[in-house]
This record gives structure tokens, sequence and C-alpha cells, in this order.
């Protein structure tokens, strides 16, 4: 093993990568009881993203939290975050509006290789809030239309009212050019559409497994069984994709919180192959 | 240079000459244990007294970390009225490490790889490049725990400016860099005689005979020993005494992993942001924002810090993440030893 060789005197003067830079709120809306989207602008220079990073973001005050970019480069210099109310960074999130501003991190991680899926298919599959980062892709693959192959969206909910971004998936459904299939685990009275667990949908479109990577984001136990979904269908597992969840508190490779065995989720994820995860264990 | 030493009599006269340029730190007596007063407690602080620096020193119960790497440190400050202006907060000030064995060389070393590699971390290395360290070499182990010969820590090649040699009466001292000569401007040195010179080798020749090596195998094969092990019940076993209580992680010279929380002034003006020592073995640490903990079991996390130790951070920097000091095992109220779980999985093969 090699060791690494580490300029002590040009690191003392490096910047330090804990200071965040000002990022205006250019729209905040409530999507759920729990979820709040927001689109922001970093000032002075725009930030630069891939799909599929995330950011931390910063409440002066109160702290920091790593939260997905759920938009795609392709929609402009701004970015958009959908956020869980869950903790503390994140109720105060709640608050927040147009015209505030926060800190911002970032980006940190590796993106999507929507590069090597040119030409091919794409299956995405979302989980409640696994839409954040899938979405990123979904929006980049839409914007690039044309690149793509056959591209088909599975998405899933507990119940309709925790369904993010609805209208916009309505707008995909009605494109035409993408195959959108929506479920939720319990319907109420005005739900009309599809019933069940996600991986029913899987019953509902062609795959063409040769040609098709699955993006597959959503929580662990949705993860497992939508890969073995995926698996049944032929799809081999390195072009199976997800993007890891875990609480990234430098961004940088240090603080040890994201560490999967020997890999920190903030450098070297949050984007991993199914080979890749299945052999990290704690992973998933 | 010529070989030099210095006597242990004028040890107090070079210190006082040191604090006039550097902050001197040195391990001190902290406590005597009622029961046995042989087993002394010794710790690293800011020397008051050149008279309290005790270089007769076995090990302390803290490394010298803390100079380089404190439990806490603020690393961010802005303002809460008006514009945030969020600024780094990176502080240092020339310092002196005196009297530092080699584990714990080793372990800054490890420390600098982990705070240099990738993105660098300015607010360790810009106190590491205001440091000098004066090494003291090991004439025996500091007692059962110790297996610093096995983790390769026992011979540092650098990562020292000074390095003195303890013999009878006085300290050999090899200068190996050019801040170890400046810290010696004000040392009474004496040219090192026939005499000392053969004191030297002897040194070596008794340093031979009292350390001997404890692990069935060399270090450089621990991380394939380690993913055998990872399934095994080995991991169950030795969690059964853990208690998930940290104090390994708190001890331990190559530890880094921390925590960030934002405090916020009395008055409401201003806030910053610190980070303090985390530890892989506390309950949440690997605990996201749903609730969904990815090392639940004490067992995960016990193997993690192990694996850590013996294989991840020495793939990711290619030194060593365990430097075989046996702070761990002192500090562990179960008595769970690195160096025997290492023996253990290592034999199970």
């Amino acid at each position: 093993m090699t060791q690494v060789s580490i300029d002590i005197a040009a690191g003392a003067r490096a910047p330090s990568p804990y200071v965040p830079r000002m990022a205006r709120i250019l729209a905040a809306e409530q999507m759920t009881e729990t979820e709040r989207f927001f689109r922001l602008q970093a000032e002075g220079e725009a930030m630069r993203y891939e799909p599929g990073q995330f950011v931390e973001v910063m409440v002066f005050g109160i702290g920091e939290a790593p939260i997905s970019i759920c938009s795609s480069p392709t929609q402009g210099e701004a970015f958009e975050l959908s956020v869980r109310s869950v903790g503390v960074v994140t109720n105060r999130l709640k608050e927040f509006k147009a015209g505030d501003r926060v800190g911002i991190r970032g980006p940190f991680g590796n993106h999507f290789d929507y590069a090597a899926m040119k030409g091919q298919d794409v299956l995405f599959v979302a989980g409640g809030l696994g839409l954040a980062p899938t979405r990123s892709l979904i929006r980049y693959v839409m914007d690039k239309r044309k690149d793509f192959g056959k591209v088909t969206i599975l998405f899933g909910a507990r119940e309709p009212k925790w369904l993010l971004f609805r209208s916009e998936v309505e707008a995909w459904q009605k494109r035409g050019d993408v195959d959108v299939h929506v479920t939720v685990d319990r319907g109420d009275a005005s739900w009309k559409g599809n019933v069940g667990v996600i991986t029913r949908l899987f019953s509902k479109v062609a795959i063409d497994a040769p040609r098709t990577w699955a993006v597959i984001v959503g929580p662990p136990v949705m993860f497992k069984f939508a890969v073995l979904e995926a698996l049944a269908e032929g799809i081999p597992e390195h072009r199976i994709i997800c993007s890891l969840e875990r609480h990234m508190k430098c961004g940088v490779g240090k603080c040890g919180h994201c560490q999967i065995r020997g890999i920190y989720v903030c450098r070297e994820g949050p984007v991993f192959t199914y080979e890749q995860v299945k052999r990290l264990r704690e992973g998933i | 240079m010529l070989p030099q030493v210095l006597k242990k009599g004028d040890l107090g006269a070079w210190i006082e000459a040191l604090g006039k340029t550097w902050k001197v730190a040195a391990p001190v007596l902290k406590e005597t244990s009622v029961s046995d007063r042989t087993d002394a407690k010794f710790g690293w602080e800011w020397v008051v007294d050149p008279a309290e620096v005790r270089l007769d020193y076995t090990v302390t119960v803290l490394g010298p970390k803390k100079f380089l790497w404190p439990s806490r440190q603020t690393v961010l400050a802005y303002a809460l009225a008006g514009e945030p202006n969020p600024q780094a907060v990176i502080e240092h000030e020339p310092q002196v490490l005196l009297g530092v064995h080699p584990c714990d060389i080793t372990a800054i070393a490890t420390l600098d790889a982990a705070f240099g590699k990738d993105v660098p971390d300015p607010h360790y290395l810009a106190r590491r490049k205001d440091t000098a360290i004066v090494g003291l070499d090991c004439a025996a182990p500091c007692d059962e725990s110790c297996f610093c010969l096995d983790m390769g820590s026992l011979h540092p090649e650098s990562g020292y400016d000074i390095m003195l040699t303890p013999h009878r009466d006085r300290y050999f001292v090899e200068v190996k860099t050019d801040l170890g000569q400046q810290l010696l401007a004000g040392a009474r040195l004496q040219p090192a005689t026939k005499q000392d010179m053969q004191g030297r080798q002897a040194f070596t020749e008794e340093q031979r005979g009292n350390f001997h090596y404890q692990l069935p195998c060399e270090v450089k094969y621990l991380p394939e020993i380690l993913d055998a092990s990872y399934d095994s019940l080995v991991w169950e076993a030795i969690a059964r005494r853990c208690f998930s209580c940290g104090s390994c992680n708190t001890v331990c010279p190559t530890c880094y992993c921390w925590d960030v929380a934002d405090q916020i002034a009395v008055d409401l003006t201003k806030g910053c942001r610190v980070r303090r020592y985390d530890s892989c073995q506390l309950d949440p640490f690997a605990e996201v924002a749903g609730g969904e903990n990815f090392r639940k079991d004490r067992s995960s996390r016990l193997r993690h810090r192990m694996f850590r130790k013996g294989k991840y951070i020495l793939e990711q920097t290619g030194r060593a993440g365990c430097v075989g000091c046996g702070r761990c095992e002192r500090a562990c109220i179960a008595g769970i030893s690195i160096k025997e779980t290492f023996v253990q999985i290592a034999g199970s093969r």
C-alpha cells in the first residue's frame, strides 16, 4: 500500500471546506405535510452541479443538513431541493420562503453516469422522497430526450397525500414519449390510480433488459425488492443504479458519519451500482 | 552535523529557552493510584514548570493529539444580526511537543494523511505546520498492552524534528530537520564522546532485546485477514462484553471522526460551528434523519472500529490506522483488546 503524500504547508493555506456560500431562495412551496420544495440561486458565481449530487444546506444559528439536488443542470443556473422536515435544521427550513437566504456548501459526491446511458433505455423506480435525487436525472433525460431510448418511470408513495411533484408527474404522463406509472400503498376515496407496492408496477411495463439501465432510489426495504424485480427482468447488476442516504456531516470524506466499510459515501457516492453496494453489506 | 548529547540535568534550561519562542507541551504526572503507587497516570500538558516534565513516562492516557486536533474546535464564525458573512476560524501558534514516543509520532503521520488527503483540512494542517516535534525513543514496551513493533510504529523514519534517545544521565540528540536545529539554539549540547556512541549502540541492542513481535502475521496482511473475518461470529462474541461507551475512540491517537454543532452567543448577535470528537461506537453514529441506523448492532460498530484500525485507514492512506499504543485496551472497562482481537482472527484462518 502506497503512502499518500501530503503537502502540509500547502494544505495549511488551503481554503476551509466548511465555509458555506450564500444562496437566495427564489421559490418555496410546501409539497406535502413534511416535504418542502425550494428553488435556490447561489450568490456570486452560479453553482455548477451534476444530476445525483448533494449540497449541505445551512441555517445560520441552527446547523447543516445534507440534501439531494432534485433539479438538473439543464434547467438553468438555479437549483432545486426537496426537503423533508425530520430534524432540527429541516424543520426550521419549513419556515423559509422566497427571498430568504441560506448557506450552501457543495455540490458534493459523484453523479449519475448519464453519458453511459446515452442511446439506451432508462427505467426509473422511485419510492417516496427517493423521487428527489431521481428527479435530477429524470429532468436531465427529459431535457435531452432524443439522446435516450425508451424511458419508463415507476413512482410510488405510501398514500396519495405523500406523492411528490404531483402536477409535474401528471405532466410527464401527458408527454407521450415517457411511460409513467404511479401507485400508492393505500388509496383513498379520491384516488383512481394504482394501489399496491411499487414492485407491482413492473408487470405493467415492457423492459428490454440488455439495453436498460435501472435507476432505483427509495427506502431500504423498497430498494431491496425493486432490485429483485430488476434482476428478475434480466438487468445486469452493474446497470442497476442507486443513490444511498447517509448523514454526511462534512461532505469531504473526513467526519466518518457516512462511511460504509471503507467507503466515504459523500465522496465515492452517493450514486453506486448494485454490483458495488451488494458487497458493501452495511450499504442497504 | 557531529553527534551530540544533552545532559538530563540540562533539560530544564532547554525547555525554558524553548518557551521564549514556542509554547511547549510535554508529559507530566497526572495522578498515582491510591492502592498501587507504581500505577502512575501521565498526561500531556502545557509546560508551566520545566521541573514537572517527566520524560521517564511510560505512556500517557491521551496522546499529544489534542494539541493538533482538539476535542472541541471552532471551525466557522458568522453573524446572526445582518449579513451572516461566514468566516473560517483557523487558530494556531508555534508549539513544540516535547517527548513524543515513536507510536505517537506515527499516529500524527496518520492524522496528517487523513486531514491532508483529497480535500485538505486547513484547521488541522495549519496547526500541524506550526508544530515542532521532539521525539523520545523507547527502550522497552510501556506495558503488556502495547504492540508498536508489530504495527510498524516503533521506528518512524520521519515525522519528527529531533529524536532524543535516553541513555543513563543523558540524551543522544539526533537532529532531523532545519526546524530541529533551530529548536536546539538554546540547548547546552555537548559533542558525543566515544562512550556516548557506545551508549547509543547499547540502547539499540537493549531495545531489540525488549520488544517482541506478538501478532502471528505482518501488518500488511491485516486487511486480508480482517476481510476473511467479516462474517465471523467473533465480532458478536467480542461485542457481548462491549458497552459501546466509546472510550476506545476517545483515547485513540489516530481516531479523527467528528460531529458538528452550531452555537449561538448569548446576545444572539453571532454564532459559530464547533466540531468535536465523535465515536463510531455510539448508537446514533450511522443513523440518518428518518431513523434508519446502518450500524444498529453493537457488533457491527465494534467490527467497524477494528476494520478502520486494521484495514480501511491503511488502505486509504497507506498508513496504519492502529499504531499499537495499547491505549484502547487500557481504557476499555470490559478489557477488549485490539491486539488480542487481531491475534484471534489471524489464528482463525
